[in-house]
C-alpha cells in the first residue's frame, strides 16, 4: 500500500486549524508521535502558541495488563489548563483509549473551556464514543496492521505500516 | 537468590529487596520513571490513577516517621488504598510469627506490603511465601539494606551533578551498622561511580568493606578532599554506649562535618544525609542548613522514588 506523506498531511491539517485558532488556544502533543506533528504544526502556522507534552503512560487503561511503559517521559503543561482551549494532538488514532488517558491527564491539571483532537491518521476500530475533529487521512486498517509515525535522523517524518505477526 | 526473586523472568522489577545485584538497566528505569513522578507534586491534582483499587500494607516492625510517611504519601498518590499497620499493638506481639501476619493480611487481599523489619532478610522470606500477584518492598531490614533510601540518594545526585561517571563520592560515619551505606555502595558501584570512599574510624567499619570496591579512608582530611558528594550518615546513640567510640563530642571533633571541613571538599559539592540528623555530632547545623545542603530535597525526591518503585512492582505481574 503507498502511504501518504506525512508532511502533506500537515500542511493540510494547518489549514483546517488556523482559521479556528483562538486567543486562549494551547496545544498538547502526545508522546511521542503526537510531540513531532505538534512541532511541525506549530511551524505552519506560525504563531507562539503555548504548548506542552504528555506521556499517558500513568492513566493507560491496560496497566493491570501489560505493567507500567519501560521508557515514562515527563508530562509537561508548561501553562494553565483552566479555562483553556485545548487541542490534543497524535499520530494515529485507533481505539481512543490514549486519547481518553489523555484527556484524564490534562483534567488532572485543571479544568479546560474545550478540547479538541488533531490527529494524522485515523485507522478505524475506535473502541470508544470518541471522534478527531481534525483528521489528516482515514484509512481502514485490519486489526493485526500497525501504522506507526518515525522521524529519522533528520528530523523527517514517514509513515511505516508492519503486518504483526499471527 | 535474592537477584532472581526480585526480577520476573522476562527482567522486570518484581519486588525490591535490595540493591546488590539489580542491574544498571532497572536502577536508571527506576531513576527515569521517578522523574516523571517528580511533577506530580506541582500538580492541581497530585495524584495519578495507577494503583487505583490496590491494597498497600505498610508493615512497619520497627520504628520510622519518615520513611513510612513518604511510601504511604507515594501509595496515596497512585491512588492505592493504604493500611498503615501498628505492629507493636498487634498480633505479633501476642506471638503471632510473621509468615502468619503476612498470611492473614494476604486473606484481606493485600497487593503489597512495604517492609521494615530489625532482622535482615525478613523482607526475603515475605517474598518468597507471597502469591504471585503480591509484591515486596523492603523500607530496610535489619543491617542488611534500605533500597528506596539508597535509590533517592542516587536520583539525588543525579539531579544535582547530572551522572555519575566523573564523580568521587564520599560516605562518612558509620557504615558497619548502615544498611544505607550498604544500599548507597551498591547503587552506586552499577552505575559507574568511579571513585566510592568510606571515611570512618576502623571501629565503624565492616571488615570486608574494601571488596565491596570502595576506597577506605581513616582522616577526614583526606577523606573529603575534593569529593563531590558527601553522604553523612548517622551515628546511632546506642553506638556511643559501647566501646567503638569515644563520646559524642570526640566523634564530633574527628569526624563531624563542619563549615571548616567542608573547605576540603570541591566549591560546588553537595551535602545528603538520610535522616534523622544529631545535630553537633556527626553535622555541624551550619552545614545541615547551609547551601551545600540537599538533605530536605532528599525528602521530596523520595516519594518520587518510592512511586516509581511502587508502579514498577505492581506492574510486574501483569
Amino acid at each position: 500500500m503507498n502511504l501518504p506523506d506525512p508532511n502533506q498531511l500537515i500542511d493540510q491539517l494547518a489549514e483546517r486549524i488556523r482559521p479556528r485558532l483562538q486567543p486562549e488556544c494551547a496545544l498538547l502533543g502526545i508522546h511521542t508521535g503526537g510531540v513531532w506533528v505538534m512541532e511541525a504544526l506549530v511551524e505552519r502556522l506560525g504563531v507562539d502558541l503555548p504548548r506542552g507534552v504528555l506521556d499517558i503512560a500513568f492513566y493507560r487503561d491496560d496497566f493491570s495488563r501489560i505493567g507500567l511503559h519501560p521508557e515514562v517521559k515527563p508530562s509537561s503543561i508548561p501553562f494553565e489548563v483552566e479555562g483553556r482551549h485545548i487541542l490534543l494532538i497524535d499520530d494515529v488514532f485507533y481505539t481512543g483509549r490514549t486519547i481518553r488517558a489523555a484527556m484524564n491527564l490534562v483534567f488532572d491539571y485543571g479544568r479546560p473551556a474545550s478540547i479538541r483532537l488533531a490527529v494524522l491518521v485515523d485507522r478505524g476500530g475506535r473502541e470508544l464514543p470518541l471522534c478527531p475533529d481534525y483528521t489528516g487521512v482515514k484509512m481502514d486498517m485490519e486489526a493485526g496492521q500497525n501504522i506507526s509515525l518515525e522521524q529519522d535522523e533528520g528530523g523527517r517524518l514517514r509513515l511505516m505500516m508492519k503486518q504483526e505477526a499471527a | 537468590m535474592s537477584r532472581n526473586l526480585q526480577l520476573t523472568e522476562d527482567g522486570k522489577l518484581r519486588h525490591l529487596l535490595t540493591l546488590d545485584g539489580l542491574p544498571a538497566r532497572i536502577l536508571t528505569q527506576i531513576l527515569d520513571t521517578a522523574e516523571s513522578f517528580v511533577s506530580i507534586g506541582d500538580r492541581e491534582v497530585k495524584k495519578v490513577p495507577l494503583l487505583r483499587g490496590k491494597a498497600v500494607f505498610n508493615l512497619f516492625f520497627e520504628n520510622s516517621t519518615r520513611t513510612r510517611t513518604t511510601f504511604e504519601i507515594a501509595a496515596k498518590r497512585l491512588s492505592a488504598d493504604v493500611f498503615n499497620l501498628n505492629i507493636a499493638t498487634s498480633a505479633t506481639n501476642k506471638g503471632e510469627t510473621l509468615l502468619d501476619t503476612v498470611a492473614n493480611l494476604s486473606a484481606m487481599q493485600a497487593d503489597m506490603f512495604v517492609v521494615r523489619h530489625a532482622s535482615s532478610g525478613a523482607p526475603h522470606l515475605i517474598a518468597r511465601h507471597v502469591a504471585p500477584h503480591i509484591s515486596v518492598v523492603n523500607a530496610g531490614d535489619g543491617r542488611c539494606a534500605h533500597p528506596t533510601q539508597g535509590l533517592l540518594d542516587m536520583f539525588t545526585i543525579r539531579h544535582y551533578k547530572g551522572g555519575f561517571h566523573n564523580l568521587r563520592v564520599a560516605i562518612v560515619g558509620d557504615v558497619l551498622h548502615s544498611r544505607v551505606a550498604r544500599s548507597q555502595i551498591h547503587a552506586l558501584t552499577t552505575l559507574g561511580c568511579p571513585e566510592v570512599r568510606v571515611v570512618a574510624p576502623r571501629t565503624l567499619l565492616p571488615r570486608d568493606v574494601e571488596s565491596m570496591g570502595v576506597h577506605v579512608h581513616h582522616t577526614m582530611e583526606t577523606g573529603i578532599k575534593d569529593v563531590d558528594v558527601i553522604i553523612m550518615l548517622r551515628l546511632q546513640n546506642e553506638r556511643m554506649q559501647g566501646d567503638l567510640l569515644p563520646s559524642a563530642g570526640e566523634y564530633y571533633k574527628h569526624w563531624g562535618l563542619t563549615p571548616e571541613k567542608m573547605k576540603l571538599a570541591k566549591p560546588d559539592a553537595i551535602v545528603m544525609h538520610p535522616g534523622p540528623m544529631n545535630r553537633g555530632v556527626e553535622i555541624d547545623s551550619d552545614v545541615a542548613d547551609g547551601k551545600h545542603s540537599v538533605i530536605l530535597p532528599q525528602v521530596t525526591f523520595g516519594i518520587a522514588v518510592r512511586m516509581a518503585v511502587m508502579s514498577m512492582v505492581a506492574g510486574s505481574g501483569a
